[in-house]
């Protein structure tokens, strides 16, 4: 089958080049069924990258190691779970999933506008196809997804057991989906451009689809995070990783856009910047990708070649100037319709919102290309830590949830004094008996977490506020039952009380960010049986080692060959809190130079943690065990010189044995966080929020039907 | 290649054919005149689904986010954001401005129904 999935891409590429010629052809000439033609393209490339990436994902899941990336991803160790997803782990597997996502939601988006703005879609449509045509170019003259061995092993190397984590399952899908969505407003923006049709109906063509990019990259951004918290060993979430900030950054311009788009919609205001967003999203985008599969800066989630690196600052290139063009081309079909009436209005605040947002997409930018920039510049390469970063996020962080609680309180167009100094009085109250709280408590020595708490109080307050005021207007105006209004209040103002659901959800996280950052308390040290640690009020008792053999057998069910671990009693005073069992795999690694044995176990370890999570606290326990012991290791080299491939697992139960009866010390990472659950809570209410923004609204749907019938109605008459 | 990986290529290609080829045929057929936007003159009408007007699309589009304006100053005013002064004045000139568009999109209207009806006498 690799003929097949090769074949397909080769007729991929054709299909998008036909595409883009007969889109920019009809567009041009006006012929509209070249145009519609183009569109059909763009399905059929659907249809076609479905096909190849079927041909993958079976070649994955059948242990077919003829193909070159099968053998090089996965193996017949490797649990069916992580083998389905093991596709995009490779290079040439993420390039297709790539492909095959922006195909697909360029189906989507094209089918939606089929009988709207034709000319906008045209020009969309071959920018789409010009994206996966790069992309399909990039894997059949670079990495080859399909590309087959000349002898074919009779095993794999294997998942990175890094990546043998649940969330994996969907984090990178979800992240390219983001990606990829970023990719159609960014066409229809071009589109927009390139006809001369830069008024509202574009915007309103592609709002959902900038909703669910936002959507989908948040997702995959905090499962990322959820990922790095659990997986990696280091007991954090965000490390200001190169590849972390570059899927963070379109997420912020997005978020941007959401807001300042409602000012164009509302006020024909603001064209010049909605449109330059909306291209610097889906660059960012591109840019975020390019990290990844470039190689060209360091990074724990960066998993490609360098390969790669010059196709895609070629592609920014383009992406960047055309822009550029673009926008001062047309600056005079951008003028706003109208000013700001006053800088106390929700428009101003929005302004300010979208300045803090791009502010803290530019820190980040520089941050995490600095290491280019300075090379370019002196030749040295020189990178930026978190410090760096805390430094100018932080403020900027504290001014951006600040002002989510400001602009729900805030009319449109203009707000007296009077009216602002009543709206503010709850929240401001609310800050303040925060503030009253924690000194109270006395953790006001801790700046950051303080003005976060105080921020998010307003924030709660003041949304609170909103829903009260909004349900209270909706049973006066209607006279039904106050739990009746609330529901018909969120149901006819969807996006408004949606956006107020995310503004909490974005406070209840940043609460947990600032928490578990300012009071965490960890220790890293080395414990024998029965020793114990004090990690802030919490003791830590190492209780007995453990270790487990086998794929199957292994806890965390990742495919390990040995797994290696400790059973820890956590109490708090004289109170049992938890049982933690945390543990480090060891994987095959398939070198034969290291021994028949040392080959079992030669692979990257990985540690698997084990927290005891709760709303207020989480306690978190790593470890790593000395697997390098000398008794350990007499036992590897012994059999390493006595044992076939065949009988080498047997010396790990022999290891496996003198490890629970005479253990070394063990290396151990203990983490008391507080309020970490609340960043994944915050998390879950910013995807309610979002969802209930994104639904379509009843007044909407009613239209649909409406048309629909009548349609329904229409057509006897018309064959009559 | 094996015979089954042809025969699937072979396919596939046809049925690429045939969806991205039919809006070419059918526009060749014997049946169909050839209204596209080019021989159409300036006007582009080829790019136009049936009962569909660009200006008159962006038109609607205005008056749905106007009346949307006028919805949320009002919801402004009753949670207490406007003032009553403030409010009226607001809903007056939200108001007028809508009125606008409504006019607007009735000559608009006119302006669309006028040559269409002279096309359909023509056709018919």
């Amino acid at each position: 089958m690799p003929g097949l999935g090769f074949a397909c891409l080769l007729l991929a590429l054709a299909v998008c080049l036909y595409g883009i010629g007969a889109s920019v052809y009809g567009a041009r000439s006006g012929r509209v069924e070249f145009a519609e033609s183009g569109r059909r393209a763009v399905y059929a490339l659907a249809a076609i990258l479905t096909v190849a990436f079927a041909v993958l994902e079976i070649a994955f899941l059948r242990n077919d190691f003829a193909f070159n990336t099968v053998a090089d991803t996965s193996s017949r160790t490797t649990p069916t779970f992580y083998r389905a997803a093991a596709v995009w782990s490779s290079q040439e597997g993420s390039l297709l999933l790539w492909a095959w996502l922006l195909s697909l939601w360029s189906s989507l988006a094209l089918f939606v506008t089929r009988r709207r703005m034709r000319e906008v879609a045209a020009y969309a449509t071959s920018i789409l196809l010009g994206f996966v045509a790069f992309f399909v170019g990039l894997m059949i003259f670079y990495a080859n997804p399909f590309a087959t061995l000349s002898r074919v092993p009779a095993e794999g190397v294997g998942l990175d057991p890094l990546l043998r984590f649940p969330t994996m399952m969907i984090h990178p899908p979800m992240l390219y989906s983001g990606y990829t969505l970023c990719i159609i407003p960014l066409a229809f923006g071009m589109g927009a451009l390139l006809a001369r049709r830069v008024d509202a109906d574009w915007i309103k063509a592609i709002r959902r689809f900038a909703f669910a990019a936002w959507l989908f990259l948040g997702v995959g951004v905090l499962l990322g995070a959820r990922w790095s918290y659990s997986e990696l060993g280091w007991g954090g979430y965000w490390g200001w990783d190169a590849v972390e900030n570059a899927s963070l950054m379109p997420w912020l311009t997005g978020t941007a856009f959401l807001h300042s788009l409602m000012i164009q919609e509302k006020r024909g205001m603001l064209k010049v910047w909605n449109v330059s967003l909306v291209l610097a999203t889906g660059t960012l985008a591109i840019m975020g990708t390019f990290l990844v599969r470039s190689g060209i800066l360091n990074s724990i989630h960066a998993f490609g070649g360098a390969t790669l690196g010059v196709p895609f600052v070629i592609l920014i290139g383009v992406l960047i100037g055309s822009s550029i063009y673009l926008v001062v081309s047309r600056r005079d079909m951008l003028r706003s319709q109208h000013r700001l009436d006053s800088l106390l209005s929700r428009e101003a605040a929005f302004i300010a919102n979208n300045l803090v947002l791009v502010g803290l997409c530019f820190v980040i930018f520089w941050g995490t290309y600095f290491p280019l920039i300075s090379e370019a510049f002196t030749g040295q390469e020189a990178s930026v830590g978190p410090p760096w970063f805390d430094r100018y996020t932080v403020p900027l962080a504290l001014v951006l949830v600040l002002l989510s609680g400001i602009g729900p309180v805030i009319a449109w167009r203009r707000a007296t004094l009077a009216n602002a100094r009543r709206n503010f009085l709850v929240p401001v109250l609310a800050a303040l008996a925060t503030l009253a709280v924690l000194a109270a408590v006395g953790v006001t020595h801790k700046g950051f977490a303080t003005a976060m708490f105080c921020c998010a109080s307003f924030v709660f307050a003041s949304v609170l506020q909103e829903f009260w005021r909004g349900t209270r207007a909706r049973r006066a105006m209607t006279g039904v039952a106050l739990p009746r209004a609330f529901v018909e209040l969120v149901r006819r103002n969807r996006r408004r009380y949606g956006g107020y659901v995310v503004h909490i959800g974005i406070a209840v996280l940043f609460v947990g960010v600032a928490a578990s950052s300012s009071f965490q308390h960890a220790s890293e040290l080395s414990l024998r049986p029965g020793q114990t640690s004090k990690v802030g009020s919490y003791t830590f008792r190492y209780v007995r080692p453990t270790a487990t053999l086998t794929p199957q057998y292994d806890r965390a069910h990742t495919g390990s060959t040995l797994a290696l671990g400790a059973v820890l009693d956590v109490t708090k005073g004289s109170r049992h809190v938890a049982t933690l069992e945390p543990s480090e795999g060891f994987y095959s690694s398939g070198d034969p130079s290291q021994g028949t044995v040392g080959s079992l176990i030669g692979g990257q370890p990985v540690s698997h943690i084990s927290l005891n999570g709760g709303i207020t606290r989480d306690v978190w326990s790593a470890v790593a065990p000395e697997i390098e012991a000398p008794q350990l290791q007499r036992i590897v080299r012994a059999g390493n010189a006595t044992l076939g491939p065949e009988e080498a697992i047997i010396a790990l139960g022999v290891l496996a044995r003198e490890y629970l009866k005479r253990p070394p010390p063990a290396q151990f990472h203990f983490i008391v966080s507080p309020l970490v659950m609340w960043i994944w809570l915050g998390g879950l209410i910013v995807v309610a929020g979002a969802l209930i923004a994104i639904w379509p609204a009843p007044s909407t749907v009613r239209r649909r039907v409406a048309a629909r019938s009548l349609a329904r109605a229409g057509r006897p008459l018309v064959r009559a | 290649m094996g015979l089954l990986t042809a025969v699937l290529i072979v396919l596939l290609l046809a049925g690429v054919v045939a969806l991205v080829g039919a809006p070419l045929r059918r526009r060749h057929g014997p049946d169909q005149g050839t209204p596209t936007a080019g021989e159409a003159g300036e006007s582009r009408d080829g790019w136009l689904a049936p009962g569909s007007d660009p200006a008159l699309d962006d038109l609607e589009a205005a008056r749905e986010a106007k009346y949307r304006e006028i919805r949320d100053a009002e919801l402004d005013y009753r949670t207490g954001k406007l003032s009553a002064e403030d409010y009226g004045s607001i809903d007056a000139d939200l108001r007028t401005e809508a009125l606008e568009i409504l006019d607007r999109i009735d000559r608009a209207r006119g302006d669309a129904e006028t040559p269409g009806s002279e096309r359909d006498d023509e056709q018919g």
